[in-house]
């Protein structure tokens, strides 16, 4: 405690942070405000499957889109327009309002180098932010964590996963992140059977894999306590959810937020969206519980007067062919659109041109935006850290935040 | 009674490594032999292969040809989305059987072995071609303890592999470097023993290479680039045999896939010299894997302390050690490959072509508590209230699915007991756990234990009731 407020203290004396490790600093910051976090935080989503971006953000003046695309286009009176070039599938309609209020911005084009059109694969590229040849072992939300760490500060809820398993993106060398559906829900796991009583007795003198499983161990049972210490404390959210999984996922995020648990990046994944076949109903069905979702949070966020801290970002492995299939559906493609949502954006909403559909590769779309420059940006200039450090490498930063 | 105990331990290990554990009357009948001949009963037992035949290629039609069939109208629609469904459950049923072969016993080395060829020769079921990876499977289970030449020329020229690996992409003039870059960085020298530009001329070597409906190997003549490649500082019309010569005379192989084999059966911390030794050893032999595992297995420094526990689970490992150890038997197969995509191990489904990562990626908090509960959801039908993720690919989404709330088991307690019947209660603990755990319990291990223990229990019910609760503990995870 007292070393917390020296630090604050010493901080403010060297008018800046400058003198202070960067560890020490996010760990500093994140435990000073009373509910309200000082740190900024970062929501992501992931739309499993490849969600189709071109019938997401619709090119609505483009022929060679209607052409390719006679079973399934978005017909252009329907379409929600944003600007000239592009406007929403009309299942968008719920964060229409926030689109409208700036406090939403749409990155098209987003891609890697040699894509690759497998699920998994592509998936796996997102997660470890890695070139399309090389295979990573840890995710970048992972590095994120070993990069801002030491000591007591690694604890796995500083990145929470919401679902009951840990996905790759989450796993550091050092430090791996939190999965947990609900707090409630782990903390009872960890009170079963003798899982709390052999997380206080750590065998001495084995095997440093014993000592590496009951770390792994004692941080669970920590950060369980941590966290449903925090939460209980908190009234549940007053903001009416869609019911949907994404809805409830969101809801928790925001009541650990509003509960002031130390956490800077949370982690969400739904499925659904490998739509070969049919693909128009599924992808409004799935398009609207997120909107709705989403919608629900961010005014939520908004009201707790937190939208200048938490930004959501939304992405697919991949996107689908420009042509579609023959089953009114489409196939696995390459770019696509990324969705950010927060009040600290730089105001561009459509942040750059629209999907060039005449000079495509082999059918698919050529990305014009690495999406290690979204992950290098949201690093540096959102989660002030060393972005290098974490992805290996220099991505140019993009002007969004 | 102390040699006794360690001739146990010893025995334990060696289950362990060389297949996936015993029943502990195994285990206490080979502790009454030397080392050397029980290896040796190990190999005998794994002499003999059996190819799997869940998928019958006479009867197999692709998802392909099942719509050409609905085209020319020999199947109507509601059978043409019965038998895509049916197809789609081969890759299923193939990963079951062959967690069962793991956890009979019956051949216990080969399968260990072929486990690890799966996880080096990685290669991911990509929709629903249960046919190519039934016969992947059998290729790497047929050569698992043979010449790793063989093994690497006939696992290189499975159609599931070829598909995989984008063979059929590379055709002369437009050269697919993936197949070219693998084998070299995956599956023969390791990274940094290569040059780009020997990828690029490996690439055109394997110009050609492809397969036909029948998941047949086919060389395409006129796909091949039949000019001078350079490769390894050498210039000739080379072909993709003779790359794989080239690969197998160079004795870096032999370093990279011993350094491998050390690993993952001995410890992740690699001994240089050892390795060095035995891969001298693999090279001269020819690459007999046989030899090599059998060096490694006899080895006295197998045996040491720093090498026992030293390898974490995997959860193919643990399941199906799990399951021979009891006699488990499930009875349905979702449940098991819920299991297996809970801990991010799934037969059939390598995250990528490097493998499965290992040692300690296999654990984290969620993870960790999952394998924790285990017992209780194999053992003692507990209601499973973890969700495994959606799958992204609408193809493999039968694999995401849970099953029941609870596993319906089997479990041989008769067969388990027997070496413990006349085991006092005060050393029951113990006893129970020379079988099951790398490491002797720690007093304070000793108080839980015997707070898991409820008064009035036979002795029957006590052996249940320790041993679900020793497999439940962290060291468990360990062998």
């Amino acid at each position: 405690m007292k070393r917390r407020k020296f630090l604050n203290k010493s901080a403010l004396a060297t008018a800046g942070t400058m003198m202070i490790p960067h560890f020490l600093k996010a760990y500093e910051t994140s435990h000073l405000g009373s509910g309200a976090p000082a740190h900024k935080i970062l929501v992501i989503v992931q739309l499993s499957g490849g969600n189709d971006g071109l019938n997401t953000v619709v090119p609505y003046r483009n022929d060679i889109y209607y052409r390719e695309r006679p079973g399934i286009a978005i017909k252009a009176d329907k379409v929600l327009r944003l600007n000239d070039e592009v406007g929403f599938n009309p299942a968008l309609e719920p964060v229409r309002g926030l689109y409208d209020d700036g406090l939403l911005t749409i990155i098209n084009n987003v891609g890697y180098p040699n894509p690759d059109r497998s699920h998994f694969r592509s998936m796996d590229i997102w997660h470890t932010a890695s070139d399309s040849d090389k295979y990573v072992q840890t995710g970048w939300v992972g590095r994120y964590l070993d990069a801002n760490c030491s000591g007591k500060t690694c604890e796995p809820h500083r990145a929470i996963e919401v679902d009951d398993t840990l996905s790759l993106a989450m796993k550091g060398a050092d430090i791996n992140g939190l999965a947990m559906l609900d707090p409630k829900k782990l903390y009872n796991q960890t009170r079963s059977g003798l899982v709390h009583s052999l997380s206080e007795n750590k065998p001495e003198g084995q095997h440093e894999n014993v000592a590496y499983l009951y770390k792994t161990l004692a941080e669970t049972v920590s950060s369980a306590d941590y966290v449903y210490d925090k939460a209980k404390r908190v009234k549940a959210s007053q903001m009416t959810y869609p019911g949907s999984e994404l809805g409830n996922r969101l809801k928790t995020v925001s009541e650990l937020i509003q509960a002031g648990v130390s956490t800077s990046v949370y982690y969400i994944s739904i499925g659904g969206f490998d739509t070969h076949i049919n693909q128009v109903n599924q992808q409004e069905r799935l398009l609207s519980q997120y909107a709705e979702a989403a919608n629900a949070f961010m005014r939520d966020i908004k009201q707790a007067g937190l939208v200048n801290d938490v930004l959501l970002m939304t992405f697919s492995e991949f996107g689908r062919r420009v042509k579609q299939n023959a089953s009114n559906g489409t196939d696995h493609g390459t770019a696509n659109n990324v969705f950010l949502f927060g009040g600290n954006l730089t105001p561009g909403k459509v942040f750059n041109e629209a999907p060039n559909l005449t000079n495509l590769d082999e059918g698919d779309l050529k990305y014009s935006v690495d999406f290690r420059s979204i992950y290098a940006t949201l690093l540096r200039n959102w989660l002030k850290t060393d972005d290098v450090a974490i992805l290996g490498k220099k991505f140019d930063t993009l002007q969004f935040v | 009674m102390r040699k006794e105990k360690q001739a146990t331990a010893r025995m334990r290990h060696l289950f362990e490594r060389a297949g996936f554990g015993a029943t502990p009357a195994d285990i206490a009948d080979a502790a009454q032999s030397p080392v050397r001949k029980v290896v040796r009963m190990l190999f005998k037992q794994s002499e003999s292969y059996t190819p799997f035949t869940i998928i019958d290629p006479e009867e197999y039609s692709p998802k392909k040809q099942l719509k050409n069939m609905a085209q020319n109208g020999m199947l109507d629609r509601e059978s043409l989305k019965t038998r895509i469904k049916e197809n789609a459950e081969l890759v299923r049923d193939l990963n079951v059987a062959w967690l069962d072969q793991m956890a009979s016993g019956k051949g216990a080395l080969r399968e260990k072995m072929a486990l690890f060829w799966h996880g080096h020769f990685a290669c991911r079921a990509q929709g629903r071609n249960g046919l190519v990876m039934q016969q992947y499977a059998n290729v790497i289970r047929q050569h698992a303890l043979g010449k790793f030449g063989d093994l690497l020329i006939a696992v290189s020229k499975t159609p599931a592999m070829l598909q995989f690996l984008n063979a059929r992409q590379n055709k002369k003039n437009a050269p697919n470097e993936n197949f070219a870059r693998e084998v070299m960085e995956l599956f023969t020298l390791g990274r940094g023993n290569y040059t780009e530009h020997d990828i690029k001329e490996a690439a055109r070597a394997f110009t050609g290479w492809s397969s036909n409906i029948d998941g047949e190997f086919v060389f395409r003549q006129q796909a091949h680039d039949t000019g001078e490649k350079e490769i390894f500082g050498k210039t000739g019309a080379f072909t993709g045999d003779d790359v794989l010569t080239m690969l197998l005379n160079q004795k870096q192989t032999a370093r990279y896939i011993t350094g491998k084999l050390y690993r993952y059966f001995v410890n992740e911390q690699e001994d240089k010299q050892r390795v060095d030794t035995l891969a001298d050893a693999f090279y001269r032999s020819g690459y007999d894997i046989t030899q090599l595992m059998e060096s490694i297995f006899t080895a006295d420094w197998f045996y040491e302390p720093a090498n026992v526990g030293a390898h974490i689970k995997s959860p193919v490992e643990l399941l199906a050690g799990m399951r021979r150890t009891l006699g488990v038997q499930f009875d349905q197969p979702q449940p098991q490959v819920f299991v297996q995509r809970t801990l991010g191990q799934t037969l059939f489904y390598p995250p990528n072509v490097a493998g499965w990562p290992g040692g300690k990626n296999w654990i984290d908090s969620s993870s960790l508590l999952f394998r924790m509960k285990l017992p209780d959801y194999v053992l003692k039908a507990a209601e499973v209230n973890i969700r495994s993720k959606d799958e992204a690919d609408v193809n493999a989404e039968l694999l995401a699915k849970r099953g029941k709330n609870q596993f319906t088991t089997t479990i041989n307690w008769d067969e388990f007991e027997k070496p413990f019947q006349r085991v006092n209660d005060e050393e029951l603990p113990e006893t129970l756990a020379t079988y099951l755990l790398p490491y002797p319990l720690q007093p304070v291990q000793q108080q839980l234990l015997a707070k898991t223990l409820k008064p009035g229990q036979t002795h029957s019910e006590r052996i249940r009731t320790l041993t679900a609760a020793l497999m439940s503990l962290p060291e468990y995870q360990l062998s």
